[in-house]
């Protein structure tokens, strides 16, 4: 199990290696001007600026002085925040990112696992019906227009109220953080219940499941020991990369919300080209999802003993 | 107690009917037993006539409605539908200076406000060293909301305002109220409503395609504007042929580039569950390496790489970009499935029986996984289309003008308190499409899962 | 059977109901975690109201995060914001606009250079007094090749200033100097009719060199990085969340603040949040879009408006090869549409002002304001003469049919529905393809540079409160003149407008450049932009400006309840 881990994440290194060197080369083969800004400047003022980030460099030069730093620790200084270091960037905004995609994902798998089981027990009929239509609902209503749906059910309550019941927008506490992490968390939340659905289903009628019944196991039991525990193992599948693509994808509710994460960072550094916060943001969640699905691959081996690791 | 009687026909073996031998109905391939089932499955028919309905919208429904979706009738901006579309004609705007500004009266219209112009004059307020001139929906309350501040002069002799604004036909409260030397509002004030009527001009009117040949038209005449069943966006086009016409470039995206990708993810989980190994590693990393590479940014690189070049819609390296780097969420997914059927009993068994891989991985791994993928699939679907709408809303989706229904999400949800008929009708359709194809996916699972055959 | 599987159903409900009730449990404790942390590390945004009377605060949004506060180097309008309120240059600009003593007490211009005497009360926030030093040392700083700083041509009227920021000279022979501690005397490199106004510019501000080098390059970067010498220090900011400013104790002019605290508690730019906010009272100011005008309306709330100074327009492309750089086919263009429709149709917000001019209406002229002097030329759509210029363009372009024409654009909502509203105008009253090249905003700087365009929908708002900010926009040696608009008559009136002290002569020469532009279709104005919004109705003398701070409030303050 260590040894497998530790070679894991070995290779997670070598993974990681890769994301950094085609995200720095594709990052320079997008055309645009990193320097340009909405005033033009004059040639001396560009080459100066250049020289500051070392753009007048060749390319494999600029690569292996970024690998360089990137060995470091150190992911350079950002283009438009020019006196901000990356490493601030990502220290100051991923922890809000995090906090909200976990968040998320709580919500997500909680009441994914619950609706997903309930839909499967009560098949084809009613509540199995009116959940469906709510995950439909959930995943063909873009996040855009939650967020906007729950901020005015928000302004509405607090209006009826007459006294703050949950804040509208912001960042630092736990009732700011309810309404964004809700409205993030549904579209996962109605994937992990269709999926949970179906791999119910399929369980369902397995012969160990008749072999449960049949050997006189309570139904409980054989629902939280045989049943669940082989209906988890896609949504445990899932879950490992949403968690990334949520803690990154977060940025048009963090928009919306005004919450200070590295999504909003992230998506403003591509459409500014800013080079050095594309690659320090890139890496670190390149990071932080090989080890997801490192940590997500070593779940499988625990909860389901037919998959070996090796 | 009656005796029976034997005879010697009794023990005679039976003749051998063929009738006996014969199987009363006829055997079922796989295939043909899952249209059975599939055909059998009420809302999965149901979902099949509504992709068919949503096809024909697509293909055949412009040559029903022929209105160019990218047509801007900018009298109608924004009209629910059903909205009234009486109009009058009128003469060509001309410029008013003013001159007819009164001395005695109090605020007063100076001709009929009509949608081409309101014009305003009004007589000295007392003490006035300037004027606000105010619009407002309602009449000014006690609480003194005037409403859209639309002009001020602080020269007390400039006593007269045309108002052009977004004019549209219904009343209007406006409110001139006096300033003082510093340019704040005084107690003293003036209200007029005015009742605009709709109006067009002959140019317009033909412009727009409503004059018939050989009819003459005259100021004052009445007219109906075009039709809109399902109202106009902020730029008047017509939403029903702007549906259609984003109902191709969102149904496209959102069908070709799910079914590419999860195929391949699909071949590519199983190739590496199956083989296990150093093949799964390495498989496995590739895909977590994909996985990692910011969408965003290599979206556009394949895009520019792909030689998009200006006005050029670019749905083709749209799809591209979006089969390149989705699939390797569905591939993790059947991978991780087929690594739980490899070790089943009827593998093993199939296996002794001298099965090959591809039989293996084909007959018994894939539809095994079916659930699963389909659910994968049906996600896709809307996932596709919001993918499109937002990158239109950060300029690097479908060209304008044409349509997509995400984009069309995307500006609806401005108008959302509004015009929410803006928002309704593309979350609508696309709330039917994922419906459609949930219970299409719902009653293929159904209707190819082996285990279920013949027990419904 | 049947029975059966319901009981079991029934049992595993049961059990999914426990499996919910351990669910809602384990939340609770994941988000009571978090809160723990959030309260530990962060001050809450938007714990207040909009006026918290009892502290005399009040809390505001701003639309994005300001990238930096280095002075020296920062470039946009949110820094700028900040600024405004954090720091003080040699003069202000008052409530009336009009400019007043800030840091220096008096001052001197001739043709010569300037002579600004500092206060003798002038302090930055850690108490040390604000010297000529410090300015000498910014205003090199801003011109140090080194330093890369865009803004750096706005200090090119002192003397040397071009040549040292081009490297050609040494740092010091910059044209000005500190005579003592009080003292500062600055040469010109040419007569300038307007350098007060310009020392009111955040360029200008002055920095201290001990504190600055003590940064080691992370100056502006943190609210603990910076010094301070305005109405307001900033003493908490929480990057892309918050930002507090407090008053500064040791700034000169005590009885202007009224407000102890201003706090930053928002930063999103999206219009819908902005305005739910204010319906929360959570934020004194919200601007309003088009489309949510009529809730504000049914709100009964007092509406503003204001215009901020920028115009709009479409700019051609001169480049020599392009067709664009045919007369007719632009004249074509410009009498083929209505700037009316566009703003009263399209834009829909009051505020805006159709563009009938290079120069915005609040531009000064020689008594009142310039466009009263020197009314724009009037504009009538005028279909018929619109086709026989593009016949003539046709012809002289030797075209058998026009090919479509390239209107580069940005990704903002705004220039969206114009691009779309000029494809189609241009379509159906010229016939004309318009093809619309939608990027983001590098991609469009990089093309607007290299002139890959026909046609870019650009704007341009004012640096300083001169004509000269928009009438030199298209000299030829200026690089913001992206078409690369060349013609030896216009460089010749912005020499003059430069040169000249006489407003006479300048406002001549503006008005020269003023019919150039319209004869020659340089540019098709579109609008000048206005802004509609609503404010808090117990917080009164906020200030929305052109040039400087907007939105300003330093002059604010709460109207005590009733």
């Amino acid at each position: 199990m260590l040894r497998y881990a530790l070679k894991r994440l070995a290779q997670g290194i070598v993974t990681v290696f890769f994301i950094a060197t085609a995200t720095f080369f594709g990052m320079h083969s997008v055309p645009g001007d990193p320097l340009a800004n909405d005033k033009a400047m004059s040639d001396r003022i560009r080459a100066n600026l250049e020289a500051k980030y070392g753009l007048d460099k060749p390319l494999l030069t600029q690569y292996s002085i970024y690998m360089g730093n990137l060995l470091e620790g150190d992911f350079g200084i950002s283009y438009t925040q020019e006196n901000r270091r990356v490493n601030d960037i990502i220290r100051e905004h991923f922890p809000v990112s995090a906090t909200l995609g976990i968040l998320a994902i709580a919500f997500a798998g909680l009441g994914g696992v619950l609706w997903g089981a309930l839909t499967a027990l009560y098949r084809n009929r009613l509540p199995d019906l009116v959940i469906m239509l709510l995950v439909i609902l959930g995943i063909s209503v873009p996040s855009f227009v939650f967020a906007a749906l729950g901020q005015l059910l928000l302004v509405n309550l607090n209006d009826q109220f007459g006294f703050s019941l949950l804040p509208v927008a912001g960042w630092g506490t736990v009732t700011h953080m309810l309404m964004p992490s809700l409205v993030l968390g549904l579209g996962t939340m109605a994937y992990l219940t269709r999926l949970m659905r179906s791999s119910m289903l399929e369980i369902v009628n397995a012969d160990f499941i008749r072999t449960a019944k049949s050997k006189g196991l309570p139904a409980t039991r054989i629902f939280t020991h045989h049943q669940l525990r082989n209906a988890i193992l896609p949504v445990i599948t899932v879950l490992g990369p949403s968690i990334a693509a949520i803690t990154t994808g977060g940025f048009v509710v963090e928009m919306l919300f005004a919450i200070p994460g590295l999504g909003r960072y992230f998506v403003q550094a591509v459409q500014q080209l800013d080079y050095t916060v594309i690659m320090g943001t890139t890496v670190f969640y390149g990071a932080f999802l090989v080890f997801m699905v490192i940590v997500v691959d070593l779940l499988y081996g625990l909860i389901d003993p037919r998959v070996r690791l090796e | 107690m009656a005796e029976t009687a034997y005879s010697a026909e009794d023990f005679a073996p039976a003749p051998a009917l063929a009738s006996v031998q014969g199987i009363s109905r006829p055997s079922l391939s796989y295939w043909q037993d899952a249209w059975l089932r599939l055909k059998a499955n009420r809302r999965a028919l149901f979902s099949l006539y509504i992709v068919v309905a949503l096809l024909a919208f697509t293909l055949v429904g412009p040559f029903v409605w022929r209105l160019d979706p990218a047509l801007q009738d900018l009298e109608q901006i924004s009209q629910p539908p059903g909205a009234d579309r009486n109009a009058t004609i009128v003469e060509p705007y001309r410029p008013w200076n003013g001159d007819d500004a009164p001395t005695t009266a109090s605020l007063r219209l100076v001709e009929p406000p009509n949608t081409q112009a309101v014009r305003l004059v009004w007589a000295p307020l007392p003490g006035a060293d300037g004027y606000r001139l105010y619009r407002n929906i309602f009449p000014v309350g006690p609480e003194r909301a005037f409403g859209l501040p639309l002009f001020e002069t602080l020269d007390p002799t400039k006593r007269h305002f045309e108002d052009r604004l977004d004019l549209r036909p219904q009343t209007y409260f406006y409110s001139v109220v006096a300033l003082d030397g510093q340019g704040r509002l005084t107690d003293a004030f003036e209200t007029v409503a005015a009742e605009v009527r709709r109006v067009i001009t002959v140019e317009e009117a033909q412009a727009m395609g409503l004059v018939e040949e050989g009819q003459a038209l005259a100021p004052g005449d009445g007219i109906k504007l075009q039709a809109h069943p399902l109202g106009t966006d902020y730029l008047g086009r017509d939403m029903l042929a702007r549906m259609m016409a984003g109902a191709r470039v969102s149904l496209f995206i959102g069908l070709v580039a799910p079914l590419i990708f999860i195929t391949f993810g699909v071949a590519y989980g199983a190739a590496a569950g199956f083989f296990g190994g150093w093949i799964d590693q390495a498989l496995m990393r590739f895909s977590d390496f994909v996985v990692a590479l910011p969408f965003l940014l290599f979206m556009i690189l394949i895009r520019v790489i792909s030689g998009v070049q200006p006005g050029e819609s670019g749905i083709v390296p749209l799809v591209l970009a979006m089969v390149l780097l989705s699939w390797p969420a569905t591939a993790r997914l059947v991978r991780g499935q087929i690594l739980q059927i490899r070790e089943e009993g009827y593998i093993s068994a199939s296996r002794l029986l001298g099965a090959g891989a591809p039989y293996l991985v084909l007959r018994h791994m894939i539809p095994n996984t079916l659930g699963v993928i389909l659910v994968t699939l049906t996600f896709a679907v809307p996932t596709a289309i919001f993918t499109e709408a937002f990158l239109s809303f950060i300029g690097m989706g479908v060209a304008p003008p044409t349509a997509s229904w995400g984009s069309m999400c995307n500006e609806g949800i401005k108008t959302m308190l509004t015009h929410p008929h803006e928002l309704i009708f593309p979350a609508l359709f696309i709330s039917i499409t994922v419906l459609a194809f949930n219970l299409l996916g719902d009653g293929l699972r159904d209707a190819l899962d082996a285990r279920m055959r013949s027990t419904e | 059977m049947a029975s059966n599987t319901i009981s079991s159903t029934g049992l595993a409900v049961r059990q999914l109901g426990l499996f919910a009730f351990a669910a809602v449990a384990g939340l609770a404790a994941l988000m009571w975690g978090p809160n723990l942390l959030a309260n530990l590390t962060a001050s809450a945004s938007g714990a207040n109201s909009a006026v918290d009377a009892a502290n005399n605060a009040i809390t505001v949004l701003l639309r994005e995060e300001p990238p930096q506060l280095d002075s020296t180097r920062s470039t946009d309008q949110v820094s700028g914001v900040v600024l405004g309120h954090v720091m003080e240059g040699l003069l202000r600009y008052d409530e009336n606009n009009a400019l007043v003593p800030g840091m220096a007490e008096s001052w001197r211009i001739d043709t010569e250079g300037a002579l600004f005497q500092l206060r003798e009360d002038a302090r930055w926030s850690d108490g040390q007094p604000v010297t000529a030093h410090d300015f000498v040392f910014a205003w090199r700083l801003v011109l140090d090749p080194d330093n890369a700083s865009e803004y750096a041509f706005i200090l090119y009227p002192v003397k040397n200033a071009e040549a040292v920021n081009q490297g050609l000279l040494p740092g010091d022979a910059l044209g000005v100097r500190a005579l003592d501690d009080r003292t500062l005397e600055v040469d010109f490199e040419r007569p300038i009719a307007f350098f007060d106004k310009l020392t009111a510019f955040s360029t200008y501000l002055p920095m201290r060199q001990d504190f600055y080098e003590a940064m080691n390059g992370g100056y502006g970067a943190d609210a603990d990085t910076m010094l301070y010498n305005g109405p307001f220090v900033i003493a908490n900011w929480v990057h892309g969340q918050s930002l507090d400013m407090r008053r500064n104790l040791y700034y000169w002019n005590q009885e202007r603040i009224r407000l102890d605290r201003i706090n930053v508690g928002y930063v999103t730019s999206d219009a819908n949040t902005s305005l739910n906010l204010f319906k929360d009272d959570k934020i004194v100011l919200t601007s309003l879009t088009p489309e949510n005008l009529t809730n504000a309306l049914e709100q009964r709330w007092q509406i503003h408006r204001f215009m901020d100074g920028s115009l709009f327009f479409l700019e051609f492309n001169h480049r020599p090869n392009r067709l664009t750089r045919n007369l007719n086919l632009r004249k074509a263009l410009y009498l083929a549409q209505d700037p009316n429709e566009l703003v009263y149709k399209v834009i829909k917000l009051p505020g805006y002002l159709p563009g009938a001019s290079l120069f915005p209406i609040f531009l000064d002229g020689e008594q009142g304001k310039f466009r009263d002097e020197h009314p724009a030329p009037t504009h009538r759509m005028d279909l018929d003469a619109a086709r026989r210029h593009l016949a003539l363009a046709k012809a002289e372009l030797d075209l058998e049919e026009f090919p479509p024409l390239v209107v580069l654009t940005g990704d903002n909502p705004v220039s969206n529905v114009q691009s779309e509203y000029f494809q189609a105008v241009f379509k159906k009253n010229l016939g004309l393809d318009i093809k619309i090249d939608r990027q983001i905003f590098k991609q469009r700087l990089a093309k607007m540079t290299s002139g890959d365009f026909d046609i870019v929908l650009a704007g341009w708002g004012p640096d300083y409160n001169d004509a000269l900010t928009f009438g030199d926009l298209f000299a030829s040696w200026n690089l913001n003149n992206r078409g690369r608009y060349s013609n030896p008559a216009y460089d010749e009136q912005v020499r003059i407008a430069q040169n000249a002290l006489d407003g006479k002569t300048r406002m001549a020469a503006f008005a020269e450049i003023q019919r150039i532009v319209h004869e020659d279709v340089v540019i098709i104005p579109s609008y000048e932009r206005g802004v509609a919004y609503v404010t808090h109705p117990r917080v009164q003398g906020i200030l929305r400006r052109v040039v400087g701070a907007d939105t300003d409030y330093t002059n604010a303050y709460i109207v005590p309840e009733g």
